[in-house]
């Protein structure tokens, strides 16, 4: 049910949207209101969430090292998977942020007859995951064209790349396949997959159904409503909203209205939820601390001063048993007492 | 507990309706109880344990009581609610790690089937992410907007008697090696998440004994077992005398000695019981053969460190005792024996809890010159780093085929692995030493799996669930002893040696467990030695 309540709440979202955008007055409030409001939370959201977690120590490395150890010279160093200097770290976290390192690793556990216990290599959440997040990363610098004026080359370039097949016209760009693709496989995954889906919540469904329901305005946007888009206005109030005087020129058709409440409510939304692993990826201290904490030393700024249990304690709880046996001490038995 | 006949738990395990072997629960987990029956608990801490330890200077564990987890009511103390959140809310401020493991993850499931407690048991809040739900769910309702708005909606829920028994059950049923971390796309460790669930159960009064009475051993004597110093020592001189029967030789042991170079610490395990004592006795062979000037003690006895299975206070508390002994004595630095979790403790904790060592020297190997960069702070130095490089300057005189009765396979222990990066120095070791295979590669280096027993849960009325979370390193074995006949599982941790023995007994019989300088001391060939022909190594009986 967690995932039916998704679609009903994006549904409803649409709506709201639709309609919303409908009654006169309101186009202002779609077009440039929400988006402002929602790039503000967006932004406060995103750096407060991040100075929150910043003002946390990290009182010990816990690095979790996932390749031999730098230690002695014949023994060959690991320096991605157990960096031991700040080049090596920066490296590992370009692997695993760029390339999903970790995901990569994905093993899938079976356990048959005997009982024997088999792992095969898994890389569909690898793929599924690199699919949406890259075609997520390109749609949004295609998205530059239209708040930038000139257009940089460079966004030229990501589209020619992104439409190098030249199917359709206007020329499909693989991106947009690429992010519907994505959302559903992930989607898919989380139903059908029996740990993924006793686990998930509504929080990791309504992401998914949100981000496909943009990506499907998007597309009916650029491919299949053309007549109700004037792209000349639409450019005008973006570009309009990126220097501060947005301007709503002539009427604007109500799936372009739909399309930017949904992405305004992602932009809310983020800051709120897991989609500020984004964020948390930089920071997590199993993968950006070096493992050289016995070179160099770590400092908690909470250390606590805790003495141990003291030598002089133990040994006048022991003195007696120790000298007995030949343990030399600090402080001799005080001389014994005749008893008579 | 009686632990079920093999056959019935293979079938079990395969069979038995649960999220592993294909089963999915009706009911949503949040709605699903946890029960406690005799034999899925450790037994709880003795009240005069915790009594104990609340009243040593720098620690807490307020709320000592006598109470049974099978109860409905665990006696919690009046406030329990609020100290839970309270001592909650400190932590987040305390430890990045713990904000943003809360905050971060995606439930994309991919740490899910890397459990071996999730392997062996199947049940649905042993897979890490959901462990981890377990805490993450009350943080949401009480410190987050979306949970505060909400509630159930966003994953949130109050914080109940329900959910503090949930922690106690699963708290107890991660022995915080590593593994899902290692396949986290954030890199979140559950042992992070278990640590602050158990610190936060120690403020209510809940704790386990197999831990605290440990811990209060540690502290007054010096070692987990309790041992006093006179018989520490006895325990020691033992071995002296099976090692001279053994080679003819008597290796020299000093305890507490001002002025030796090295200060030798080691788990107090192995030289206490089977088949740690041989491991004990191959460091004395070893350090005897190349003349080491080093030093027991009774007071730093205990390499092993049960304070990392409660709170960071205690942790720090027994480490303090290293460095303490270390200065008194005057020695220039630490040479540590083979310990898993005592390593952990020692690479990532101890100079930053203790240090810095400033009175101790930066290690330099008195035999090769070699001087120890990686421990140039730490001033710590671990026995499979010193032996290797011994190895690699020929400072030692191997027969390889005095383990011709041994045909080895490696468990990398979880804390070396995963938190040291200490993999090949001891396959260097091993191909010097011992014929050898590696287990299969999922199974092995940073993607070993527990022995099923760590953290302090090498109990004897948890030995059912020990037995199922110790399956994945089990099977792994049985795979190359039926393979390649194997008959040793080596190893460098002491809680290893111990619980692996039981794990092989109920697994594969035919495989016997040992520590890697046992292996080594059984391949010295010594000048003046009168050694007859030992068919088992160090372990033959004359």
């Amino acid at each position: 049910m967690k995932y039916a309540f998704s679609f009903l709440a994006v549904i409803a979202l649409v709506l709201i949207a639709w309609l919303g955008s409908q009654i006169p007055g309101m186009p202002y409030l779609f077009g440039v209101a929400l988006p402002y409001l929602a790039l503000m939370i967006f932004l406060g959201g995103f750096v407060y969430r991040v100075v929150h977690w910043a003002k946390s120590p990290v009182p010990f490395s816990i690095q979790t090292t996932c390749g031999q150890g730098k230690s002695l010279d014949f023994i060959k160093q690991d320096r991605l998977e157990a960096p031991n200097t700040t080049a090596e770290v920066v490296a590992r976290m370009f692997l695993e942020i760029v390339c999903f390192r970790s995901l990569f690793r994905n093993t899938k556990s079976e356990i048959h007859d005997g009982p024997h216990i088999t792992y095969e290599s898994s890389k569909w959440l690898w793929v599924f995951a690199l699919i949406f997040h890259y075609s997520f990363l390109v749609i949004v610098l295609r998205h530059l064209r239209l708040f930038l004026d000139p257009v940089p080359a460079c966004v030229g370039w990501v589209e020619f790349i992104d439409g190098l097949f030249q199917i359709g016209a206007p020329t499909w760009y693989m991106t947009d396949i690429g992010l519907l693709a994505g959302c559903a496989l992930l989607f898919g995954r989380r139903l059908i997959t029996r740990h993924v889906r006793f686990i998930s919540l509504v929080n990791d469904y309504f992401p998914l159904v949100l981000i496909f329901a943009i990506a499907i305005t998007g597309i009916l946007m650029r491919y299949f409503l053309r007549t109700d888009i004037d792209i000349v206005n639409i450019k005008q109030l973006t570009v309009g909203l990126v220097t501060f005087s947005p301007v709503i020129g002539a009427k604007i058709g109500a799936i372009f209205y739909i399309h930017v409440f949904l992405v305004c409510v992602l932009l809310a939304y983020f800051p709120f939820s897991k989609l500020m692993h984004m964020g948390g990826v930089f920071m997590s201290p199993t993968r950006n601390m070096k493992n050289n904490t016995r070179a160099v030393r770590h400092v908690n700024p909470w250390n606590p001063r805790i003495l141990p249990h003291s030598y002089a304690g133990y040994e006048d709880e022991f003195r007696e048993y120790m000298v007995e046996n030949g343990i030399p001490v600090e402080k001799e038995l005080p001389p014994k007492k005749d008893e008579e | 507990m009686a632990v079920p006949k093999l056959e019935q738990l293979s079938k079990s395990v395969v069979q038995g309706p649960s999220l592993a072997t294909g089963a999915i629960p009706t009911m949503d987990w949040m709605d699903i109880p946890v029960v406690f029956k005799p034999g899925n608990y450790a037994y709880v801490a003795k009240k005069e344990k915790v009594e104990y330890l609340d009243s040593q200077k720098g620690l807490s564990f307020p709320n000592a009581r006598d109470w049974n987890p099978e109860e409905e009511d665990w006696k919690l103390p009046e406030d329990w609610k609020d100290i839970i959140i309270k001592g909650l809310a400190e932590r987040l401020d305390k430890f990045r790690s713990l904000k943003i493991f809360m905050d971060c993850c995606v439930r994309c499931g991919a740490c899910a089937d890397k459990c071996h407690f999730f392997l062996g048991t199947g049940d649905p809040k042993n897979m890490p992410v959901l462990r981890a739900e377990l805490l993450r769910s009350v943080y949401r309702n009480d410190f987050t907007l979306a949970g505060k708005i909400l509630g159930k909606m966003a994953g949130a829920r109050e914080m109940t008697t329900k959910v503090l028994k949930e922690w106690f059950m699963y708290s107890y049923q991660c022995t915080e090696c590593r593994r899902c971390s290692v396949f986290c796309p954030y890199g979140i460790d559950t042992a992070e998440v278990t640590m602050m669930i158990r610190e936060l159960l120690h403020l209510v009064g809940i704790g386990i004994n197999w831990i605290l009475e440990p811990v209060s051993n540690s502290n007054r004597t010096g070692n987990h077992m309790g041992l006093q110093p006179h018989t520490f020592k006895d325990n020691v001189e033992f071995l002296v005398d099976d090692v001279e029967n053994l080679t003819g030789i008597r290796p020299n042991i000093t305890f507490n000695r001002k002025g030796a170079e090295i200060l030798f610490i080691t788990p107090s395990a192995d030289v206490f019981a089977e088949p740690g004592l041989y491991t004990a006795m191959g460091y004395m062979i070893l350090f005897d053969a190349i003349g080491l000037d080093y030093t027991w003690s009774t007071y730093a006895s205990e390499g092993g460190n049960f304070g990392l299975f409660t709170n960071n206070e205690t942790m720090k508390k027994l480490n303090a005792k290293m460095y303490a002994e270390a200065e008194r004595l005057g020695v220039k630095y630490i040479l540590g024996g083979e310990c898993g979790h005592m390593w952990r403790v020692l690479h990532q904790y101890m100079d930053t809890m203790n240090g810095p060592a400033d009175f101790l020297e930066v290690p330099v190997s008195p035999l090769t010159g070699t001087v120890f960069e990686n421990a140039a702070s730490t001033k710590m130095v671990h026995i499979s780093e010193f032996t290797a490089d011994l190895i690699k300057h020929n400072k030692l005189k191997l027969d390889k085929s005095r383990n011709s009765h041994v045909k080895a396979t490696w468990h990398d222990s979880c804390n070396p692995a995963r938190a040291m990066g200490l993999m090949d120095e001891p396959r260097y070791i091993l191909d010097h030493v011992v014929d050898w295979v590696e287990m299969p590669e999922n199974t092995i280096r940073e993607q070993t799996f527990c022995c099923g027993s760590g953290t302090g849960l090498n109990t004897d009325e948890i030995m059912e669930l020990r037995m199922r979370a110790g399956l994945p390193r089990a099977n792994a074995v049985k795979y190359v002893a039926e393979k390649h006949l194997v008959n040793m599982l080596a190893c460098v941790c002491a809680i290893d040696r111990a619980t692996l023995t039981s794990l092989m007994n109920y697994w594969n019989p035919t495989v016997e467990v040992c520590g890697l300088t046992e292996l080594v001391a059984n391949a010295i060939v010594r000048e003046g030695e009168n050694r007859p022909e030992l068919p088992e190594g160090l372990r033959t009986m004359l």
